[in-house]
Parts: C-alpha cells; structure tokens; sequence
C-alpha cells in the first residue's frame, strides 16, 4: 500500500488553470446556442434519439415486408432498399456513435475527470450545429424526388450511383453523402473537444489510472474515431467527385442500359478499402465507450471493486490499435489473395482475445459481489450475455471459410444486430437509467423500466435467435421478397414471428420514450449520489450540476473510482474526493 | 492501405510510448493522496487541440496517398505530368510559412508592428498560393474528361481538400491578427500543411508510381 500524502509537502498545481467556462446567460445560450458540455449533451442525445426512432420505423416497415411479403402495397422493392439503407446508416453512424460521443461524452468527461466544461466550449457548440445540420440533410433525402438512397448502408459503387439503384442517379445518394462529410466535420470539432479535455483538463489528483473506465472507453473511442473517420470522409468525397465531376475513382468501365458510360478504369474495391478501414473501428467506436461504461454499471451496482482494472485499461488500448489491423474480414468475398485472408482471419481472432478478459473481468467483478438487479445492473447484465452471443458468432464470421458461405445471408444480419445493434443499445438504456437522476434530479419510473427492459431483452433474443436460423438455411439478406425462392414454408413461418416480435420490441422503445419524458416531469425526486457511486461526477454540490459543475473550487481527487467495500470505512464505499486512507488508518 | 497504415502505426507508436510513461502500470486500487503522479509541464489546451487535429489532417492525406496507390493498377493509370505552375506554386507557399515563422518569433519579443506585417505577408502569400492552384486545377480541368484522366483527378481532389485546410487556415490567422497571441499556432499549422503538400505532390508527380511498384513486387 502507497499513502502518497504522507509527510508533509505543498499540493501539486492543477494541470490547467481553473477559469470560469463562459457564462449562460438567458434562455437562448442556454438551451438552444449552449456552449455548456451538458446541454449539447442533451441536445445531441435529443437528437440521435429522435433520428433513432426514425430508424426504428424504418425497422418496423423492413420486418412487416419481411414477414408479409405482398401484404403492404407502399413497400416496392425500391422502398426496401431505402429503407434498409437508411435504417443501417442511421443506427450505426447517427444514432451509436453520436449518443456514445456526444452525448455520454459531452456530459461524463468533464464531470467525471473533474473540469468545468469542455476545453474548447466554442467549438463544441459548433459541433453539435453541424451534427445537427447533417441529420436534417439527411431527413431532407425522404422527401426529394426519387426518395432517399437505396445502395444499402455500405454504399458500395458503382451501384450505389447508377440507375438501377434508387436515388442513385437523383439526390438521394448526393444527400447521404453530404450529410455523412458534415457529419464528420462535426464529430472532428467533438472528438478535439473529448480527446484535449482528457489530456489537459484533468484536475489535480486525477491521474489517467485513476479515471472510471467510461472516460478510458469515451477517449479511446474518440481517437480510433477521429483516425477512422476520415477514411469514410475521403470515399464520401470521392465518390460525390465520381458522381458530380465525372471521375473514375471507384467507377469501372460498364454499360448501363445498354448505353456506354463515359466511366473507365475505377475500382470499386479500393471503396470497399476505405470504407470498411472505417467500418470495422466504428464496430469499436460503438463498443468501447459500451465496455467502460457497463464496466462502472457493474461495479457500482454490484457494490465491488473492477476487477482487473490495470487489465480493463490495456484491453480498451490494445483493442482500439488492432482495431486498425482486422478490416478486411468484411471483404472476405471480394476475390482478395489467400494469403490476406488469413492474415485477417488471424488479427480478428486475437483481438477476441482481450475482447474476452474484459468478458472475464466483468463476470469476476459480479463473483460474490452485492448485486443489486436495479435498472442499470439488468441492463448491464443484459449487455455481457448479448456480446457473448454475438462475439461468439463473430468468431464463426471471422474465419474465411466459414465467413465465405454465410456471406451476405441473414446469418450476418443476425450478428451484427446483437454485438453492435443490440448490445449497445443495452448499455446505453443501462447508462440512460444511471445518470437521468444526475442530468435531470429525478430517477426514471422503476415499473415502466423494468417493462422496458424485460419485453427489450427477451424480444431482441426472440428475434434474433431465429435470425441466425434463416441464415443458415441461405436466406440473403436484402431481398425483399423470398416467398417464390427455394425457402420452406417454415422458414416463412419464423420469418412472419421474427416481424412479430419485432413489432412488440418497438412497442417497448416508445414505452421508454414515454417514459423519459413522464419522469423527466413528474418523476420522483432522487436523492443526492442515489447509487451510492465513488466517481466524481456523482460528487458536484449541486444535482443536477450547475453551470462550471463544482462551485467555487475544482475538486481534488485523493483515490481511485472503484473503493467500494473498503475495510474500516463507515460506508461501503469512499468517494474519489474522500481523502481518508485505506485500511481505515484515518477514516473518520 | 499501405500508406495510411504506416502513418496509424506510427501513431499508435506514439500513443504506446506516451502512454508509457503516464504511469499505466501503477495499481490505483493501492494508492491514495492528492496525486501519486507530479503533473507534467502545463501545456496550453490550444497547442494540444492543434497538434491533434495535425494527426487527423494527417490521416486524411495518407489516406488519399493510399488510394491513390491502390488505384495506380497497371490499367488505365498514367504518371500525371504536372504544369510548371503547380511546382512554382511552392514559392509562395514556402514563403507563407516563413512569414508566419517570423511573425511567431515576433510575438514572442513583443514586437507587435513586426508580428503584424508577417501575418498580413503570410495571408497575401498564401491567397498567392491559392490563386496558383485555382489556376492549375483549371488547366487540368479544361484539358478533356477526367474520367480518363486519373492523375489530374487525384491532383483535383488532394489539392482541393489541401486548399479548404488553407483557407480555414486564414480564418484563424484573421482571428489571430485580431489578439496578441495565436501566431505560434498559426505558424505550426502552415508549416504543417506546407510539408503535406510537398509530399502530396511528390506523390502524385510520380513517386507513388515507386511505392504500387514496391507493394506488387511484395504481394507477388
């Protein structure tokens, strides 16, 4: 044991200086032109949220095709795929990754690394602007002519800008394209703003090792993201080139409609390059900030130390740098050399392997724990089984020949809607269900909750299980209508109780919203620190925080986030602020 | 993806190294007091956010480098023979850096009329040196279709997104003409986008030739 304050000396400085942010004046740079991290939190998960439920329809009206082909006259084949299209690219880019980043990010990394706000408030308002703007440019592709773009959520040329595909030849695929380059620009001006506050704006006592495991995972994230994301600002960028001026960046030569097109040369691969080098970290982008934050659920709620906290830290390192190394296991069929087959087959396989000791660590920290099955303990829980399944047939898609059969059937749709879709969404109604009581001083209606989570958990299973099952008859993914093909009746059948289900999970989700704003207004008081947590965003003298979080003077952070259950102490746990020494040498 | 692959190793390198000595291997469960670790130098938030943001330009670049490497088959590429104008437009460019080089230094000794003419110098120079690009990218665009013409489409586009990163440039360089301080930034940044562009161009006036010949003799 190290008691670092022992023996007199003088504190160190605080890393930065502590000045006012700029103050809120009135209603307007409050709420709407805010440079307060906190409101453009709320602001950007208001946002994605509301996007979210876009894309959530979109998933309602995919299902009800799915499981009643021929039912519903309005869904052309042409609607699928728009639909598809933009309900992928929504969840995974507008909804994921901006409530991870903006939204958890802008309200946990200063509150709980100890700043007032975020380094550079200014552009952090302009960040949320553009985000802002790129989800209206987006919204806007419904409601042009042709309709929004159908070339599916990899927008893979040269389809992807050729008649046959819809909005591919009009302004859909323009839109999307637009919108995802401001997207980008605007996440640029957050991920500054996430990455310097961690570097510079920590206060005094708060070393790296001693930051929760959310701020290691929100950071992490937002430096794989600000490397990957460009990757997808230069295909975006190319590709609108290609379709506006002509170039043959990804365009082959080909002919359309019997018609020669003046394209000549391009490689569609070289798209596929660049945009899974941004996919596949955007897999990570959304499960880090996930990891660490399910990492303090558990420990908080399970009343009990992380175990492996040095470990959960390098793992969160080390799986954002191989991250970079694994992206070509989504181009398995895109007639690459062998050799890189397995070269990629062998990364994606090591990097399950710290994937797995944070697996590991979370089920020691849960061993003998005190575990309290509140909202976001469920939730959490929920999270570790749901990536176990999900990893684990990411294992069978990892490697080629396995990968290469069950390519583009609904087996990957299976996956990939429980590790990144399902997975995430858990941890972020466990994280919602956590910190609502610290945003908005009320603590979410318990009974509505627990609806939500079991009717969630449960409806996801029943929907994806099955999913799995249709893909390994060799159902593709992206046909809207399979009914005439070589599927049995009773693979029809499960498809018709996937839709279902999945009709009653959404059912769910408005119950949350409901719920969301009902408490937000007339739920119960909550009480200061309700859960009992040791991090310091729970310890600001006022809750919710006020403007600048800490009153008169930053606080001086004397201990790790996790001293829960600590011998001698008189609660079960000790605060980051407490400067009582362990084994209850000086507790008072 | 060779390019941008050197370019993130070489970061993730970085990243280790620092990290390293940021005390990831002390045990904080064993720890406590004010601060087991004295804090470093105090750096200014804004020269870290410049820095950052340098290391996303970074990667932007070396990820147009790679697709222009990846793209360079043995088709329908052709080394794109650049217009002397593209080579002259350097002079300004260097001199940008160099104005703002001096202007930093002025600052730095408190010489404000000094540190005011090197700015004004820097912001004509480099409007100088987007003035020359416009002009290239209208020869190139006016010489027949760019979708035969895959040098001067990549010289189009990494000179394009180059261009916008000036001319952001010069807004702050404006705001920074406005306060006492910011010259030192304004000046990383130029220096910065300048060497970029030096290797952009050597890129793409025929070296990546040299690097997709490398990366085949390697594949096969």
């Amino acid at each position: 044991m190290v008691n670092i304050d022992e023996g007199a000396h003088a504190p160190p400085p605080a890393e930065v200086e502590d000045l006012p942010p700029p103050h809120a004046t009135g209603w307007w740079s409050r709420w709407v032109f805010s440079q307060d991290a906190k409101y453009i939190a709320i602001q950007y998960a208001g946002t994605a949220l509301a996007i979210g439920f876009v894309a959530l329809v979109l998933s309602w009206l995919i299902r009800m095709q799915l499981g009643f082909p021929g039912v519903f006259d309005f869904i052309s084949a042409e609607a699928y795929y728009q639909f598809i299209t933009m309900h992928g690219m929504i969840m995974v880019v507008y909804l994921l990754t901006a409530v991870f980043l903006g939204g958890f990010g802008n309200y946990l990394i200063p509150l709980m690394v100890g700043a007032r706000d975020m380094v550079f408030p200014f552009v952090n308002m302009l960040s949320f602007w553009v985000y802002l703007l790129a989800v209206l440019v987006l919204a806007a592709s419904f409601f042009v002519p042709g309709g929004p773009t159908g070339a599916g959520w990899t927008l893979y040329p040269p389809q992807a800008i050729l008649s046959g595909t819809p909005g591919g030849t009009s302004w859909g695929i323009l839109l999307m394209l637009v919108s995802l380059i401001l997207f980008i620009i605007g996440f640029t001006m957050g991920g500054l703003n996430y990455a310097v506050t961690v570097l510079q704006a920590r206060t005094r006592g708060m070393t790296l090792m001693r930051m929760p495991l959310t701020v290691w995972g929100i950071f992490t994230a937002t430096v794989m993201a600000l490397l990957a994301f460009p990757a997808l600002f230069v295909a975006c960028v190319m590709m609108l080139f290609d379709r506006l001026l002509g170039t043959s960046f990804f365009m082959p030569t080909l002919v359309e409609m019997g018609e020669q097109l003046s394209y000549g040369g391009g490689s569609p691969i070289v798209f596929q390059h660049l945009f899974w080098f941004f996919g596949h970290p955007e897999v990570y982008i959304v499960a880090l900030p996930a990891f660490g934050i399910v990492s303090d659920l558990i420990a908080v709620h399970a009343r009990k130390a992380i175990f492996g906290y040095r470990m959960m830290v390098w793992a969160i390192v080390i799986i954002g740098a191989l991250s970079f190394i694994v992206w070509a296991h989504h181009m398995y069929v895109s007639g690459m050399h062998p050799w890189f087959g397995f070269f990629f087959a062998t990364t994606t396989l090591i990097i399950a392997v710290p994937t797995a000791i944070k697996v590991y660590n979370w089920v020691l920290t849960l061993w003998r724990g005190d575990i309290h099955l509140s909202l976001p303990m469920l939730f959490a829980l929920g999270f570790v089984v749901t990536f176990v399944n999900g990893g684990l047939t990411g294992l069978f898609l990892g490697n080629v020949v396995v990968d290469v059969p069950l390519s583009d059937t609904m087996f990957v749709v299976a996956h990939f809607h429980m590790v990144m879709g399902v997975a995430p969404i858990l941890v972020i109604y466990g994280a919602i269900y956590h910190w609502f009581p610290l945003a908005s001083g009320r603590m979410l209606n318990e009974t509505m909750g627990r609806i939500h989570f079991w009717v969630t958990f449960l409806g996801a299973y029943l929907i994806f299980f099955p999913m799995h099952y249709v893909g390994l008859t060799g159902v593709p993914r992206r046909y809207p209508d399979i009914s005439a093909s070589f599927v049995p009746d009773s693979v029809m059948t499960l498809n018709a109780f996937i839709s279902a289900m999945a009709l009653i999970v959404g059912a769910a989700q408005v119950l949350f919203l409901f719920n969301l704003f009902w408490s937000a207004l007339r739920g119960e008081r909550a009480q200061p620190n309700p859960w009992r947590a040791a991090s310091l965003e729970w310890q600001t003298p006022d809750m919710p925080p006020h403007h600048g979080n800490w009153g008169a003077a930053l606080p001086v952070v004397h201990r790790w986030a996790y001293d829960y259950g600590v011998p001698g102490a008189g609660a079960d746990y000790l605060a980051q602020t407490d400067p009582s020494r362990r084994h209850g040498e000086d507790i008072a | 993806m060779t390019v941008v692959l050197g370019f993130i190793a070489a970061m993730i390198a970085a990243g280790l190294w620092w990290l390293s000595r940021q005390g990831i291997f002390e045990k904080p469960w064993l720890e406590t007091g004010e601060s087991p670790r004295a804090p470093g130098p105090a750096a200014a938030p804004s020269g870290v956010g410049l820095g950052t943001f340098l290391v996303v330009v970074g990667g932007l670049f070396a990820l147009m480098g790679s697709a222009l490497v990846m793209r360079m088959g043995p088709g329908d590429w052709m080394a794109l023979r650049l217009p002397g104008l593209a080579w002259g437009a350097l002079a300004p460019l260097a001199l940008a850096s160099a104005a703002l080089e001096i202007a930093a230094r002025a600052e730095r000794r408190g010489e404000a009329r000094l540190r005011g003419a090197a700015l004004g110098l820097g912001a004509l120079a480099t409007a100088a040196f987007l003035a020359a690009q416009l002009s290239v990218w209208r020869d190139l665009a006016a010489t027949g279709p760019l979708a035969e013409r895959l040098g001067a489409s990549f010289f189009l586009l990494i000179g394009g997104l180059h261009a916008l990163h000036l001319a952001g440039g010069l807004v702050a360089l404006a705001r920074a003409a406005l306060r006492p301080a910011g010259a030192r930034l304004c000046a990383l940044y130029w220096h910065a986008l300048g060497a970029l562009w030096l290797v952009m161009l050597a890129l793409l006036g025929g070296a990546a030739a040299g690097i997709a010949a490398f990366c085949r003799a390697v594949l096969t």
